[in-house]
């Protein structure tokens, strides 16, 4: 079931009462979401990712815009009648039932045509327990459990009714990193098992790399970019999508352009064709850096982490606030006696980004 | 490692002793007053025709225990107790469940409605046997508010206060519903705001409708603190005595309405007073029954809350 996002906008009355405007949690927000993937909504805290899948799955409704499932527009459908499965970010499991108990208790709210015996619940409920492999704990309570196996059983709950899609909040933040990184596989796997469009809320990006089709990155409110992971990685929009993805983070230099080059401080240190002069961001990948002796960006060193394959060169540029952070292969030749540290960049790990709109600015 | 025991050794000690020390004035006070009577009374409900003036008795028996079982107005005071608790408990646990859960649903007057329902809590028992008298009784001047309600709807008037058992029965019972249902409410209200949120959420989610959302969700989360309610409020309709007082006045065995405890007070202080041996039986024999119907709850709370 592919799931359309049509101009959607949540406005929440604000909490002071003289003023009449509101907060604007998700404003005018369009992606199309293709069925039988999974999806990752990206963004910070607070950028309206939480909301915008409450609205997918009709605990909040939209201020404006409408929602479709396939072809029914789903906008005004309460959420029972949607079809959707949703994972909390702490399980929200019934503690006084027991695995089977929870994971049923979809399946007895359905009326009418849809009403199971309860053999066939017994079936699906199995069923459900034998994706995410909790079957042999049918009869433990929520509390006797780990919370990797809580959350399973959360996954099969949601899972047990075979819905049109699949919603999970922030499924992993409440887990430890071993955890995660376990259960992150497993989300991944019981996904291409069953088939089902599922949209993910995570702050993490790794997270969303590491798992999605595709990747919805956000903030406050506003959709930054769509694409595959390695796109948006790649190919950032703007400066704000360049800073969010990637471990380390992208290092942003201001620099400027003039006449076809590139200047950061006053060293050129790339040509840049086709791009008229101004004030530019340059964001360099840690990977994008070449250490060089007669390389053209001058930057004083900190350090140098050791990391086995890959060493890690700490230093500090007056055109940079942070630190810089170059990732470059443990064979180039770094002089750590030296007190500055000298690199070429690599062209299309580098990206420009204007001055006053922080969008990329592509150049040849 | 050893060290460290030791370290931690001396400091469970010290912090041992400290802890008593602390705990002593109560620990003196609770003898005196709690633990040095119960045993005492205790003693005394065995020795037959026990003299306070003069610490002397006939013997020791089951004396005291055969005629307090075999005395009309106690076996009368033990039937109306039950009666109040029987009536009283389940009504006033409910009613205050049912109010809560409307608490819960309400968003504007929440706070009114909750310091209205409050108000019995901090009111004086005897001003508000005062209120139900004004309510209830029937004098030379006036049938009373409820009677003169009741004339409407063609009902002739019913002496409450000094009227037929059911009518006073009744009237008591309202009234200990009445005065034990605020804290009720105050308990389940909170109880109520505690359930995750969440919960709703994801049964929303999964199509369950409002009334299996109660019977499967509320009621299960809350469940502990009902039973604490009805544990609870089991032992203190026992011990019901100052709510008879305060609507039939002191001379409760003249208005039929005696509770177990009365009868103990009356035993001691009545008219018929001085008798510290069949008052002591008396308690024990209410100490046994709330005893046993605690237990009892207590395994039934036990099963209920391992079987959901």
């Amino acid at each position: 079931m592919n799931v359309k996002i049509d101009n959607v906008t949540k406005v929440f009355p604000s909490r002071d009462k003289k003023d009449k405007t509101g907060v604007v949690a998700v404003r005018d927000f369009t992606i199309d979401i293709p069925d039988g993937e999974l999806v990752c909504l990206l963004g910070p805290s607070g950028c309206g990712k939480s909301t915008l899948l409450y609205m997918i799955c009709g605990l909040e409704s939209p201020t404006e815009g409408k929602i479709f499932f396939g072809d029914s527009d789903v906008t005004d459908l309460p959420s029972e009648k949607r079809g959707v499965g949703l994972v909390f970010q702490n399980y929200a499991l019934y503690p006084h039932m027991t695995v089977r108990q929870n994971i049923r208790f979809p399946l007895e709210n359905l009326k009418g045509a849809d009403k199971l015996t309860k053999e066939q619940m017994e079936e699906k409920v199995v069923e459900a327990a034998k994706i995410v492999q909790i079957d042999g704990l049918l009869d433990r309570k929520p509390g006797q459990m780990s919370g990797g196996q809580q959350q399973r059983v959360a996954i099969a709950r949601a899972l047990v009714k075979m819905p049109k899609v699949l919603l999970m909040d922030e499924p992993l933040s409440n887990l430890d990193a071993r955890l995660r990184l376990q259960t992150r596989e497993e989300i991944r796997r019981i996904q291409r098992h069953t088939g089902i469009t599922t949209i993910f809320v995570t702050h993490d990006q790794e997270e969303a790399m590491s798992i999605s089709d595709r990747i919805v990155v956000m903030k406050d409110g506003v959709l930054h970019q769509i694409g595959k992971p390695q796109e948006v990685y790649d190919d950032p929009q703007n400066l704000f999508v360049a800073c969010f993805l990637g471990t380390p983070a992208v290092n942003v230099f201001e620099g400027e352009v003039k006449r076809g080059g590139l200047y950061i401080g006053n060293q050129k240190v790339l040509d840049v064709e086709g791009v008229s002069d101004r004030p530019v961001y340059v964001g360099v990948r840690p990977e994008g850096f070449i250490a060089d002796p007669n390389g053209n960006l001058t930057c004083d060193l900190n350090g140098i982490d050791v990391m086995g394959r890959d060493i890690s060169v700490v230093c500090s540029h007056k055109s940079s606030e942070n630190v810089i952070r170059a990732i470059i292969s443990a064979e180039s030749e770094v002089d750590r006696e030296c007190k500055t540290v000298k690199f070429n960049l690599k062209p299309h790990k580098t990206y420009l980004f204007d001055k006053e709109t922080e969008e990329r600015i592509k150049f040849s | 490692m050893s060290s460290r025991k030791e370290l931690s050794g001396v400091n469970s000690v010290k912090t041992q002793v400290r802890g008593w020390l602390y705990l002593l004035p109560a620990l003196l006070f609770l003898g005196a007053f709690m633990v040095y009577p119960l045993i005492d009374v205790f003693v005394y409900s065995f020795e037959e025709g026990f003299n306070s003036a003069s610490q002397t008795s006939f013997g020791t028996g089951f004396y005291n225990y055969m005629y307090v079982l075999r005395d009309p107005y106690f076996i009368k005071a033990v039937k109306n107790t039950f009666i109040l608790v029987i009536i009283t408990v389940p009504v006033s646990t409910g009613l205050s469940l049912l109010i809560s859960l409307g608490l819960s649903s309400i968003q504007k007057f929440r706070n009114w409605f909750q310091t209205i329902f409050f108000l019995p809590y901090v009111t004086n028992t005897l001003a508000v046997g005062l209120v139900f008298m004004i309510l209830f009784r029937k004098t030379p001047y006036t049938d009373g508010l409820v009677n003169l309600i009741l004339g409407k709807f063609g009902v002739s008037p019913i002496d409450f206060i000094d009227g037929p058992y059911w009518a006073k029965m009744m009237v008591l019972s309202i009234y200990v519903i009445w005065i034990v249902m605020p804290f009720k409410i105050l308990i389940l209200t909170s109880a109520i705001a505690s359930v995750p949120e969440v919960y709703y959420k994801s049964a929303k989610i999964d199509g369950a409708s409002s009334w299996r959302v109660f019977w499967r969700i509320t009621l299960p989360v809350i469940s502990p603190m009902i039973f604490y309610l009805v544990i609870t409020g089991f032992i203190g309709a026992f011990k019901a005595y100052s709510d008879a007082v305060a609507i039939f006045g002191v001379n409760l065995n003249a208005a039929d309405m005696n509770t177990i405890v009365g009868y103990v007070y009356d035993m001691l202080y009545g008219d018929g007073g001085g008798y510290p041996s069949y008052a002591s039986a008396a308690a024990i024999i209410l100490f046994a029954i709330v005893l046993t119907i605690t237990v009892i709850n207590l395994i039934v709370s036990r099963k209920a809350t391992d079987n959901t």
